[in-house]
């Protein structure tokens, strides 16, 4: 009786765990696939490595079940003695060791194919303050910050009484949003101006540091139009939750028309003769920024 | 019966009520927390300080007489003088850690930040768009010449000097230690009387040298990463000489009241292993912070 | 004087006699009895866990639906991050070292442990370095909110509280360095005769190479915080790029302590598991030497591997890739230990007792975690997890399901060993089922929410992610609950209960069990002599 017991609760908590993935998919509550090259390597990664993990679980936890039903004082089992058994080891030794083996040569790609950021057509660097996103399109002159929509920071405030539900896009939406072409290798070099923060939209495939001080580089080469959204992913004080990244990939005829009409644009070739002081300027900007830093960090 | 008079060789020694640690814990307490409350710029803060001070000073001065009266009554077996040989070692080994952290900043800030800032490999956008222009050698406090222009201290002076006097110390303790185990009581305390001199004497300069650097030099602590790491490093060594040198003043006196015997002086040996624990560590200094 | 100091000293030896422990409570403030310094550390971290286990409440009560309802942002950050400290250094570290006091001189056949009035000190410093940490939180400025992992620059935009914060920490490493000293001297010095390394149990073990750990590592942390200090108070620029320095070198230094901090908090877990899993399957442990191999090898890989929590801060291409294989490496000496102890069942004859079924579920959950962390080596995924819900159910699993699992079976095997009475096994039972239930329903749905997008330490969340916050949070408050019955259960079995035998359970082996029940104030005063009948779970049956 108290075996039938066992045998259903070990039987439940295999079919529970296998559940609890499939379910996973079922309610798409996984990883996105993404818009990118990169997102669907990351993907496919996740997903290989996680059967992974689910067929060696099964295997162990299934060893571990028979031997908890049938292993039992309860049984009347006598314990046997043996305290090793020589070919068992070195298969559970190496059998993994290939395995993950194995599993380092997608990985690799997949990272050398991140770290790929030559030959972009455009570059953008974004900037991160406490707490927002600073845009800007080098070499076009057009630059924006990017904040949390205003409903929702009425929203988000303590005991502000609105249902967040009736928000539209709650706490995933910005006043405004980065707009890029789609099929066009665009490098990503992100910084800070305070704290670290990390940039990440999870439809693009990773997320990246905005470390003050330093340029981190990546890219990205959107293949679908559509908006995509995310949210800062480090720590970065109080407003931390409330910094969101919106991205619309727009085609590329699209795009163009959208950036010559955004305040500040300068065809190329006037800005030839701007690079010059936009280079001083920010040599300037950066002199004063070291300055002020110990300051900032004791007035607060 | 207790056998507080028929301590048994065989037994390992326990002793019993500790009154001491409650005592250093509050020493340690208000000493920390006096310090924070200084540098948040409350003026009790270095009144706390000083009562945290007395109350570790009170904590040592007992703690460690009542050690040194079991020791000298014999209540010391072999097996526990190996437990403070190990603990001595392992805390030795602690320090070694914790001047890793420091070295390992100092490494890691030479070998990779200062060139990624400078351009070179993997930060040529970094410089490219924040720091143009930046000459990345070393010694440097960084793009934004952060603390102003500085020289450096040059190596082959004070720092050569301290150097051998540090080696001459090791040499000197080593001789004490010779004649410790030949059981003369007088050349024992001449040695180590030799060594404290000469530790004190490295403090003294190295004061000095400070002193120099900050007035003629302009090198100070707040001279970006190079000032940070020469002084961190070089200043938590100099407190690291010094704590040294007073254990060993305190040796010395041990040394010629007779508490140690050629068979039975751990208390020498561990100061002595600290002090050429130190006298590596300044090798490890003068080769990477001062030569390199 | 020197009449003065006899005195003293016959006084201290007054006591030195063989009746028990003194009365009153000085005896827990001066003693220097290991069993006595055991229950100290082993009850201040029960407090702890309570108190870190309040702050997981507001939390997951702030999460419970979206929106801000209960706290503001600030003090949601200052919650978390204390809940970590809390946990990590005044529950978690606090309860292996309080178990290593009781059972390794038990263990090993020594008096005590090796040094007797540092282990006094180490302790006490864990109360007042608490009250300075948890103090900050009355403080105006509030407490630290930068996470416990302090990166600069935002832990450098603490108010009044970040020099409290900075040498509290101080004071834990200080108390953990000692009592690892006291450990490693202890048993590398104190063994009884015939008590061979390979003969030790593997708790000892793993308490032996954690001890290296921590010494080696929380010194690390002590030169990482005080360069914090030194950036914020004295001009330095270690953190700050303009002045050459970088804010990830912090994070290097930080994580080279970091990660081998997180085998500290597992490691002797695993030793206790080796423990239990034998006695209740009546069956020495598979594959001894090969445990301890698997130990020390964790232990020295995980030096190597550090830069793994930082995959995005933008590494050359080479780091992320050593670091990558190095930390899938760790997987296989890990997987070796769980075969090990499933293999220790296979064809045992088991009963299943509360410690039992807390091991058996440690086995399968830490597992869980096992596989998350092999997830998150794999660079190009964690570029998705990292720094997302994902990543704070991994650790949850290793840590709470894996650690704090351990030592309840820890707790649960050697109560009555500790206090001479049974605890009531059927409320252990209930505490049983009830917590790893509740655990589940608290961790298993924080999977998805990273998977899905919830980044991690933020306060309110995007509608999508509702309904499995919320079933995290029932799920926590379930979890929360259960552990009052644990201090219930402890409680109610230091009273008294059921006599308890000296050798508690049937399959029990080692030298703890040759002692009476409860456990007399001194124990092997005079050395034991080993013989195989006495020796742990080891190879040596045959
Ligand atoms: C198979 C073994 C393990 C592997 C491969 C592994 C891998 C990792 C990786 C790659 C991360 C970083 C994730 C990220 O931030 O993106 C991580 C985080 C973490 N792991 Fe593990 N892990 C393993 C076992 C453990 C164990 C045994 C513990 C503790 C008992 C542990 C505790 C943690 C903690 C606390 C964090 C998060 C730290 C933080 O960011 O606050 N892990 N692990
Ligand atoms: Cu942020
Ligand atoms: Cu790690």
């Amino acid at each position: 009786m108290k075996n039938q017991n066992i045998v259903i609760v070990s039987i439940a908590v295999l079919a529970g765990m296998l559940l609890a993935v499939w379910g996973m998919f079922a309610v798409g509550a996984n990883m996105p696939r993404g818009v990118t090259e990169f997102s669907h390597t990351a993907y496919d990664l996740h997903m290989l490595i996680l059967w992974i993990c689910v067929v060696i679980g099964v295997l162990v936890f299934g060893a571990m079940f028979v031997s908890i039903i049938m292993h039992r004082k309860s049984n009347g089992v006598e314990a046997a003695r043996f305290t090793h058994n020589t070919k068992a080891e070195i298969a559970w030794t190496t059998i993994p060791i290939l395995i993950l083996v194995m599993m380092t040569v997608p990985a690799t790609r997949g990272l050398i194919l991140m770290e790929t950021s030559e030959g972009a057509a455009m570059d953008i660097q974004i900037t991160g303050y406490q707490w927002k996103w600073k845009y800007e399109y080098l070499d076009t002159g057009v630059s924006f910050i990017s904040s949390l929509a205003r409903d929702s920071n009425v929203a988000r405030q303590l005991n502000s009484g609105i249902d967040p539900n009736t928000v539209d896009n709650y706490l995933l939406e910005v006043d405004h949003p980065l707009v890029v072409p789609t099929n066009t290798k665009i490098r990503l070099l992100m910084t800070s101006g305070d704290v670290i923060h990390s940039w990440w939209v999870p439809e693009l495939g990773w997320k990246r540091d905005a470390i003050p001080g330093m340029i981190n580089t990546a890219w990205t080469e959107i293949s679908e139009p559509g908006t995509y959204r995310g949210q800062c992913a480090e720590l970065c004080g109080k407003d931390h939750g409330f910094m969101p990244v919106v991205v619309i990939a727009k085609p590329k005829a699209e795009f163009e028309q959208w950036l010559a009409q955004q305040p500040g644009y300068q065809a190329a070739e006037d800005l030839a003769s701007m690079a010059a002081n936009t280079i001083a300027d920010k040599q300037a900007t950066a002199d004063k920024q070291a300055d002020d830093q110990p300051e900032v960090a004791l007035v607060n | 019966m207790t056998h507080a008079d028929t301590h048994n060789p065989d037994r390992y020694f326990i002793p019993h009520n500790a009154p001491w640690p409650i005592v250093g814990s509050i020493g340690m307490t208000a000493l920390l927390a006096g310090a924070a409350m200084a540098m948040n710029g409350s003026a009790s803060g270095k009144v706390t300080m000083l009562t945290g001070v007395a109350f570790i000073i009170v904590m040592l001065f007992g703690w460690f007489g009542q050690v040194v009266r079991e020791s000298v009554g014999g209540y010391y077996n072999s097996q526990v003088d190996t437990s403070f040989r190990m603990g001595m070692l392992w805390f030795i080994f602690s320090e070694v850690m914790f001047f890793g952290a420091f070295f390992g900043a100092l490494f890691y800030a030479r070998v990779f930040v200062v060139p990624w800032l400078g351009g070179e490999g993997h930060g040529v956008m970094t410089n490219a768009l924040l720091w143009q222009g930046f000459d990345p050698v070393w010694p440097t406090n960084g793009p934004a010449a952060i603390g102003g222009n500085f020289d450096t201290v040059p190596a082959f002076g004070v720092p050569l000097v301290n150097t051998l006097i540090l080696l001459t110390s090791g040499l000197t303790v080593t001789m004490a230690h010779w004649a410790l185990k030949n059981a003369q009581r007088r050349a024992l305390v001449l040695w180590l009387a030799a060594t404290v001199t000469l530790g004190f004497l490295f403090v003294y300069l190295q004061a000095e040298e400070y002193i120099h650097a900050y007035q003629e030099l302009g090198l100070t602590l707040g001279s970006g990463i190079y000032g940070s790491t020469f002084f961190m490093l070089t200043g938590f060594h100099g407190m690291h000489v010094t704590l040294g040198a007073i254990m060993l003043t305190v040796i010395m006196f041990r040394a010629a009241k007779g508490h140690f015997t050629d068979a039975n002086h751990f208390g020498f040996e561990g100061v002595a292993w600290y002090w050429h624990f130190v006298d590596v560590v300044w090798l490890g200094l003068f080769v990477f912070v001062y030569v390199v | 004087m020197s009449t003065h100091s006899t005195a003293t000293i016959a006084q201290d030896h007054v006591h030195d006699d063989h009746h028990g422990a003194p009365k009153g409570l000085l005896r827990w403030v001066f003693t220097t009895n290991h069993k006595d310094i055991g229950t100290l550390y082993l009850v201040f971290s029960l407090l702890m866990f309570l108190v870190g286990g309040g702050m997981a409440m507001i939390i997951r009560a702030e999460l419970f639906q979206p929106g801000l309802q209960l706290v503001n942002p600030e003090f949601f950050n200052q919650m978390t991050t204390m809940h970590a400290l809390v946990m990590i250094f005044g529950a978690v570290m606090p309860a292996f070292v309080g178990l290593a006091n009781w059972m390794i001189p038990m263990m090993i056949g020594a008096p005590d442990m090796a040094l007797p009035r540092m282990n006094n000190w180490s302790f006490w410093i864990l109360p007042f370095a608490f009250t300075m940490l948890l103090s900050t939180l009355f403080m105006p400025s509030g407490g630290p909110a930068s996470g416990w992992t302090l990166y600069p620059p935002l832990s450098l935009q603490t108010g009044n509280s970040f020099a409290f914060v900075i040498f509290a920490i101080h004071m834990l490493g200080i108390s953990s360095i000692m009592g690892a000293i006291n450990v490693i001297a202890t048993i590398l010095n104190m063994r009884a005769p015939g008590m061979t390394l390979l003969r030790m149990p593997v708790f000892v073990w793993t308490w032996l190479i954690t001890a290296f750990l921590l010494i080696a590592v929380m010194p690390v942390l002590a030169g990482a915080v005080t360069m914090l200090l030194t950036d914020r108070f004295f001009d330095t620029s270690f953190f700050n790029a303009a002045g050459g320095g970088d804010p990830v070198m912090f994070q290097h230094i930080f994580w080279f302590f970091g990660h081998p901090e997180v085998y500290i908090m597992i490691l002797p877990a695993f030793g206790i598991i080796s423990e239990v899993i034998p006695t209740f399957a009546r069956k020495p442990l598979f594959g001894y030497t090969a445990m301890v191999y698997a130990t020390a090898s964790i232990a020295l890989l995980s030096f190597i591997v550090w830069a793994h929590h930082m995959f995005t801060v933008g590494m050359p291409l080479g780091a992320e890739l050593f670091f990558m294989y190095a930390t899938m490496v760790i997987a296989v000496p890990t997987g070796v230990k769980i075969f090990n102890w499933v293999s220790t069942m296979w064809r045992g004859s088991m009963t299943f007792e509360t410690p039992m079924l807390f091991a058996l579920a440690f086995v399968i959950l830490f597992t869980i975690g096992g596989f998350s962390g092999l997830m998150l080596a794999v660079v190009p995924a964690d570029f998705q997890y990292h720094d997302t819900y994902f990543v704070v159910a991994h650790f949850h699993y290793v840590l709470v399901t894996g650690a704090v699992f351990g030592i309840m079976a820890a707790v649960y095997y050697w109560l009555p060993k500790w206090t001479g009475n049974m605890y009531n096994e059927r409320l252990g039972k209930i505490h049983f089922w009830w917590s790893v239930i509740s655990v589940n329903v608290l961790f298993f749905p924080q999977h998805y929410l990273g998977l899905a997008g919830m980044p991690r330490r933020i306060p309110d969340y995007a509608v999508q992610f509702a309904d499995y916050n919320m079933i995290s949070s029932v799920g926590g408050f379930a979890f929360g609950l259960a552990q009052l019955l644990f201090a219930f259960i402890v409680w109610q079995c230091a009273r008294g209960g059921v006599k308890a035998t000296a050798q508690v359970w049937e399959g029990a082996r080692g030298l703890e069990w040759t002692l009476p029940s409860p456990a007399p104030y001194h124990t092997f005063e005079e050395p034991p002599t080993i013989d195989d009948s006495m020796v742990a779970h080891g190879d040596t049956a045959h």
